[in-house]
């Protein structure tokens, strides 16, 4: 019969595939090399800028004047990093790195707690209410994405003036607080927890206010967390708002001082650069450390709200 | 909503008060401002308006100023996008490929997600020192002496380099976690049927990841419109020149430095209206995205 194959049809099969095994072996650990070598150029290109600024924190200003970043290490960072934390950048004697530190974890803390609690509040009132304009009060909310910022950043320090909160922890952060996408995060967890949750509870007699604290709550905790390390980055970096509402010095945050510290370094005396490069290092470190320690919970907050 | 809701009548206003309360005043009370006056001119000494109707517009149009802005602001975006979309791809790619090692490198590429973007603006303002900055020597070796703000070409240069170093680790994130969602049994298949690498990426994997690609886009123009502020704002340091500066900086420059009132608000209603262009964008591709997946 035709169909049937012959032995001498089957046989070079196995030999190819070894033959292609062989040839192709080297290349598979090639192609792998190629990985590393393009994996480790991304990771020194994101990495080499901050291990730039710490070197440069190790030696005098002085050489950097002359020389800019090497790859020496000298014995400086001890006085520079005493410098940056305890000196003033300015005469009010309030730009202290340490004050500055503290201000920053205020408005990160703050406006991330602030976002978290309204949000929830909010998103807790239009999934589990009968409420006639829950879906107005949704679109209201969700309408602010159009609405970022910086498009509408004059009138609204006019409106934070006219209120009196220039200068005022209220008026940096509740501002800021509002949010669509971490209300609109919420909304969708809400809807997935079980109609079952709601229904046993209130045959159980708990209310609205109880279930909430008691059930819902302790139930969105990975949420909140995810939620929070995102918040948390993204407040702490907040730059635009913090410039304009807060002009007294001894509420400076660090990432608000960057431009100070840039001015600083165009005077005519020896540019600080060891002091100022500690401040940056500063001002990214809290943020940083909490991104990679939380990795898990920032990226599936991260991947989960965008989308 | 749930079927089994709570009937309570004023607890869910009480609830939603806050958030309702801050997007009033400080969202929907201000751009309503921007919108008004952006038909007014104000006078610079606060002693009233007068109605001019799009005048504040035309204005804008006619500034070559405007213009210049607005095509810097246009190829800004553009290079930023492509350059950071692509690099942050290729790692993605090579990151979800190596066996050894996919943890650190994870970590290693996306911490600069917590980067705040002026600190990438004064990273950026030491790289290219005109003595002795890194990439300023570097650069020296093939002719090229960068003199970030003083030529208009080299600032800019310095800009898009910050701007993608701080955009790429965001990039990879979302583009990593789409690869690690391709299900392994249609990479298995795709083995089978193919075996060139590089083939089975554009033909395969690459089509699965154009929904994040798409919503990437959007994240990244917007991204480069308005997160760029804090950077260029430690660049320039209040001193922009000539320099160039992205259409929101000018919004700042012009409503705080300038006392343009009725130019400011025309620039931030076109600003709104490009905002909303683009998330109408989005939400045509999240419901194509449906489709897809």
């Amino acid at each position: 019969m035709a169909h049937i194959p012959t032995t001498s049809d089957r046989a070079p099969a196995p030999a190819r595939l070894l033959a292609a095994g062989r040839r192709r072996a080297p290349r598979i650990r090639w192609g792998g090399l190629v990985d590393h070598l393009v994996l480790i150029a991304g990771a020194l290109f994101m990495l080499a800028p901050s291990l730039m600024l710490l070197q440069m924190s190790t030696i005098p200003d002085e050489q950097i004047m002359r020389t800019g970043p090497s790859f020496q290490i000298g014995d400086r960072f001890l006085p520079n990093l005493d410098k940056a934390l305890n000196e003033s950048m300015s005469f009010s004697g309030e730009t202290t790195g340490r004050n500055m530190f503290r201000n920053s974890m205020i408005l990160g803390f703050g406006f991330a707690i602030g976002k978290i609690v309204i949000a929830m509040m909010a998103a807790y009132a239009i999934v589990y209410f009968r409420l006639r304009f829950a879906m107005l009060a949704f679109w209201l909310i969700f309408t602010t994405l159009l609405l970022p910022l910086e498009v509408r950043i004059v009138p609204s320090y006019e409106i934070t003036q006219q209120l009196g909160l220039l200068n005022t922890w209220t008026g940096l952060i509740v501002p800021l607080i509002a949010s669509a996408t971490a209300t609109f995060f919420f909304r969708q967890y809400f809807l997935s927890v079980p109609e079952e949750l709601v229904e046993a509870a209130r045959i159980d007699g708990a209310g609205p206010i109880r279930f909430f604290l008691d059930i819902l709550v302790p139930l969105s905790r990975t949420m909140v967390a995810a939620m929070f390390i995102i918040m948390f980055v993204y407040g702490w970096n907040q730059y635009l708002w913090p410039t304009m509402i807060s002009t007294e010095e001894g509420r400076f945050t660090l990432v608000q001082g960057i431009k100070q510290i840039t001015q600083g370094l165009e005077g005519g005396h020896i540019p600080e650069f060891g002091r100022s490069n500690i401040l940056a290092i500063l001002a990214v470190l809290p943020p940083v450390l909490v991104v990679v320690f939380f990795q898990r919970w920032f990226v599936k907050g991260l991947t989960d709200t965008d989308k | 909503m749930k079927r089994a809701g709570f009937a309570n009548p004023w607890l869910p206003v009480l609830l939603l008060l806050p958030q309702l309360t801050i997007i009033c005043l400080f969202f929907y009370w201000p751009a309503w401002q921007a919108v008004r006056s952006s038909f007014f001119l104000e006078d610079p000494f606060g002693f009233g308006e007068t109605f001019v109707g799009l005048q504040n517009y035309t204005r804008l149009l006619d500034s070559t100023q405007y213009m210049k802005n607005a095509w810097f602001t246009l190829w800004f975006s553009a290079v930023v996008t492509a350059l950071s979309l692509g690099i942050a791809l290729l790692l993605a790619v090579k990151a979800d490929s190596v066996l050894r090692g996919a943890r650190t490198y994870r970590t290693l590429l996306m911490w600069v997600y917590a980067v705040a973007p002026p600190v990438a603006g004064f990273i950026a303002l030491i790289v290219f020192n005109q003595r002795w900055g890194p990439l300023t020597e570097f650069f020296a070796q093939f002719g090229w002496e960068i003199r970030i703000r003083l030529e208009y070409f080299d600032t800019a240069f310095a800009m898009i380099v910050a701007s993608v170093w701080k955009q790429v680790p965001v990039n990879f994130i979302f583009f990593l976690s789409g690869l690690q969602s391709i299900p392994p049994a249609v990479r298995e298949a795709a083995m089978i049927d193919n075996r060139s690498a590089v083939s089975r990426f554009w033909t395969v994997t690459f089509p699965l990841l154009a929904p994040t690609g798409f919503f990437l886009l959007i994240i990244n123009i917007t991204y480069s419109l308005f997160d760029t502020f804090g950077m260029i704002d430690t660049i320039l340091r209040n001193n922009p020149g000539d320099q160039p500066v992205t259409l929101v900086y000018q919004v700042y420059l012009d409503g705080f430095r300038g006392q343009d009132i009725g130019g400011s608000s025309a620039q931030s209603v076109v600003l709104m209206v490009l905002v909303l262009a683009l998330t109408v964008f989005q939400f045509r591709l999240v419901e194509r995205r449906i489709h897809y997946t």
